[in-house]
């Protein structure tokens, strides 16, 4: 049975119309909708974990100067800080976010195919964030097990937040993993079934293989986490021991038997390894369109580039014992998965290989988004050498408690996406508000932001060279750490406190342009992609009026030569203006024009 | 993690071998006329049918993973194998006549009889509420002889893999409650021959992640 979007059913377009304020922007089943609310929530949440990393970093800097800041809060810090930032924020940005925006704009289609199940996915969403924060307001607090919430600690006495605050969590992320089987499932079926006509795969814009393929690692790798909460809530409640060793604590011989911890560290890098790459493709995606678009060149590889997306997509599942190195597991696999490990940086060093060779010899607009971009590549290929170093087991072993880990995760799976989000909101934010931003405030958003990413991250490669601990609330008396390190400490601190402060310009600029903003004009980049040839901008519901688009071309005939135009939107048909390399020129007369340059 | 890594490499190699079949001739920069007519629609299939695929490759993921943890977990001393009720065995029968009968409502949906669909959709969901009474008993069981799952990871996984079960059957019941509404309710024969359709897919599913479970869990 051919696939007809609701939209154009058209005995049922009425009742799929949103009709009241509350069908459209509460309850509303429109995707573009759903991606606003999802952005919003998780920007929200986003910014509660920058305001406690700013709380550690005052620790950090300026120990025992505040009193509100303990060894317990700090832990708690800690915990929501990183939970927050990997899942609730990157995560549902860019799949709930991006993901739902752009895929169904992108791919011609009305909406996605099951809008009332999409509708439930934010909800569902947003509930589980309300009980993250609820676990702040329990007796005893939210959970301080670190992130990677590792039992026994996670679960045993003396933890911060080890009453309702750890369940809080639990169920949390196991209420996040339901939302995100919600939204998924509407990913994958949108992109394979309700692509306009003419748009095959090899003609969809690297953003929608990069948001495809990271949901289908999200729905195979999220169930680990699903398993290993279901697991822990138990061993915690009902006192199973799943994961529990038999143990004394306060001179008492609890009830738990044999549990095995290393398994719930299998688990959790089952998941938590794709998770890099749940947030890095998205990235990947959407960094290749801004660059594209901004060079006037079409993506250098773009076959490539899918088969490396394919590729890290399928190595991302043999990797996660990488993470492992120090628990104690068989030497045999560390050196099965430091080599797999080794692997996958191919196909990752590939798509960096063919940015840098997009942007070569492009018509380079230094425009916002694109400051983002490239700025991207820096970071990313910062966070991709040092990660070598950490995939190497003798390297990984002393260097794996140190600052030198915080810093390459954060250059690579922190800054790294998140400048690709600035990049991405700047670049499509005319298209969703029908507005233009400021460009110079963009500027100094920029600026502020890129230095102050790297004063924060470059000194703590360094802090981890010379050894300082990581999860430490304080470093109290130690031989083999000069004085110098706290006062690094100390500069990283006021950095970040910068860098945060910076970020209210995006806000502000934001804000403000939606307000008082110069109307954007139709297309004001120039891109080829179809998000940008609805017939109203912002697009309306139901996307493309009466007819839906037809393609005729892949996203990046960018500067052909022989055309007046740099750009030649998809939907323009080969008898118009000649595809990609089918202009007659030969690579003999380019190399000619190229040498009389 | 054998079993899981298993059932993986064999998710990712077909996607990826599709993928790349649809991808290594291609070369999109240049014209292409029959690539400018197609359809959009990747599989000759409804939407439908590529939602719930997925969500049996999610759920497959899930009882995968835990019986990776399963495995991993009786390798531990504390291990003792626990004695399965025997109304398990007539719980799996149940199941296997709603798999039946849900296969046998699917070649009278494809006629179009309505009152057949509707007994066979009812007798479906009948087998099915007893097995979910069924798996209840054992539970009680279990409680009155003081084995609780505390007491030995291995009745610890057996609630836990049974509640996990009992729990997608249950959303099945909900779909299969609307799917009979739609039946007396005299819907359009294409979608309630699609709607048994898919659950006649998702019993087969359960019927088969049970057999394999109860399996693991009897051998063990």
């Amino acid at each position: 049975m051919a696939f007809v979007a609701i939209a154009d059913r058209d005995h049922e377009q009425e009742h799929h119309d949103p009709q009241t304020f509350l069908t459209k922007y509460v309850w509303s089943q429109d995707h573009k909708v759903i991606a606003i609310q999802y952005g919003g929530i998780a920007i929200f949440v986003g910014l509660i974990a920058l305001g406690l990393s700013i709380l550690m970093r005052l620790q950090l800097g300026f120990p025992n100067t505040f009193s509100v800041i303990n060894p317990e809060s700090y832990y708690q810090f800690v915990t929501m800080h990183g939970m927050i930032m990997v899942v609730y924020l990157l995560t549902a940005l860019f799949l709930g976010g991006f993901g739902n925006y752009l895929i169904p704009l992108m791919c011609g289609s009305r909406d996605m195919v099951f809008p009332f199940l999409n509708m439930l996915s934010v909800w569902v969403y947003l509930l589980s964030v309300l009980i993250l924060l609820a676990s702040f307001f329990v007796p005893g607090g939210t959970t301080g097990a670190g992130w990677t919430l590792y039992p026994p600690q996670a679960i045993s006495a003396g933890t911060p937040g080890v009453g309702m605050g750890i369940i809080l969590m639990l169920v949390s992320l196991a209420v996040f993993i339901v939302a995100f089987t919600m939204g998924g499932l509407n990913y994958v079926t949108t992109v394979l079934q309700a692509r306009c006509k003419g748009m095959t795969l090899m003609r969809m814009p690297l953003s929608v293989w990069g948001i495809f393929m990271a949901t289908v690692l999200g729905l195979l790798a999220f169930p680990a986490l699903l398993v290993s909460a279901i697991m822990m809530i138990l061993d915690k409640t009902i006192l199973t021991s799943f994961f529990m060793p038999a143990m004394i604590s306060a001179g008492e011989q609890l009830s738990y038997n044999d549990g095995s911890p290393i398994l719930f560290q299998h688990l959790f890098w089952f998941f938590g390894h794709p998770e890099v790459y749940i947030v890095a493709l998205p990235a990947f995606g959407l960094v290749s369109d801004v660059l594209a678009t901004h060079a006037r060149k079409n993506i250098f590889g773009y076959r490539m580039m899918v088969w490396a997306i394919l590729a890290i997509g399928g190595l991302s599942f043999v990797v996660w014992a990488h993470h492992m190195y120090v628990s104690g597991m068989n030497p045999y696999f560390g050196f099965f998965f430091a080599t797999t490990t080794l692997i996958i940086a191919v196909p990752t060093a590939l798509k960096v290989y063919n940015w840098v060779l997009t942007l070569w010899q492009g018509n380079i607009h230094l425009r916002v988004p694109m400051l983002f971009a490239i700025a991207f590549i820096f970071t990313f290929i910062h966070g991709g050498l040092t990660g070598i170093f950490l995939g190497n087991v003798v390297v990984d072993l002393p260097l794996s408690d140190t600052y030198f880990v915080v810093a390459h995760f954060h250059m690579v799976m922190g800054v790294s996406p998140v400048l690709v989000v600035f990049a991405a909101i700047y670049h499509w934010f005319p298209l969703m508000s029908g507005k233009m931003f400021n460009e110079t405030l963009g500027k100094w958003h920029f600026w502020l932001t890129f230095l102050g990413a790297y004063s924060v991250y470059l000194p703590m490669h360094y802090l981890g060279f010379q050894g300082v601990p990581r999860r430490y609330f304080s470093m109290g008396t130690t031989d083999f750490l000069p004085e110098s390190a706290q006062m690094l400490n100390a500069s990283i601190t006021v950095s970040a406190i910068i860098l945060a402060a910076a970020q209210s310009l995006f806000f502000i600029n934001i804000f403000m342009s939606l307000w008082k903003g110069k109307k954007a004009e139709k297309n004001c980049w120039g891109a080829t992609s179809l998000e940008w040839l609805t017939p109203d901008q912002p697009p309306k519901h139901g996307n493309w009026g009466h007819d839906l688009p037809v393609v005729h071309r892949w996203a990046y005939d960018y500067s052909v030569p022989g055309q007046e135009q740099d750009f030649t939107p998809q939907t323009v048909p080969a008898s118009e203006v000649p595809v990609g390399r089918d202009h007659g020129v030969t690579h003999e007369s380019m190399l000619e024009e190229f040498q009389e340059k | 993690m054998t079993i899981t890594l298993i059932f993986l490499a064999c998710i990712m190699a077909t996607l990826i071998f599709w993928l790349l079949k649809q991808t290594l001739n291609t070369q999109p920069w240049v014209s292409d006329a029959e690539a400018d007519a197609v359809s959009g629609m990747s599989l000759n299939t409804n939407p439908q049918t590529i939602g719930l695929t997925t969500f049996l490759a999610v759920a497959t993921s899930m009882f995968a993973l835990f019986a990776s943890a399963y495995t991993l977990r009786m390798t531990m001393p504390d291990w003792s194998p626990m004695d399965e009720p025997v109304v398990l065995w007539i719980n799996t029968g149940f199941l296997i006549l709603a798999s039946v009968s849900y296969q046998w409502t699917t070649s009278v949906a494809l006629k179009s009889h309505a009152q057949k669909i509707k007994l066979g959709l009812i007798t479906s969901g009948i087998f099915s509420i007893f097995f979910l009474i069924g798996q209840f008993t054992a539970w009680q069981q279990l409680i009155e002889k003081g084995m609780y799952a505390s007491s030995n990871p291995s009745i610890a996984f057996f609630y836990v893999l049974t509640a996990m079960h009992g729990l997608h059957l249950l959303g099945g019941l909900y779909v299969w409650a609307r799917s009979v509404i739609r039946v007396s309710r005299d819907a359009d024969a294409e979608s309630i021959r699609l709607s048994v359709e898919l659950c006649t897919v998702y019993w087969h599913f359960l019927l088969l992640v049970w057999a394999l479970l109860f399996s693991l869990m009897i051998s063990t």
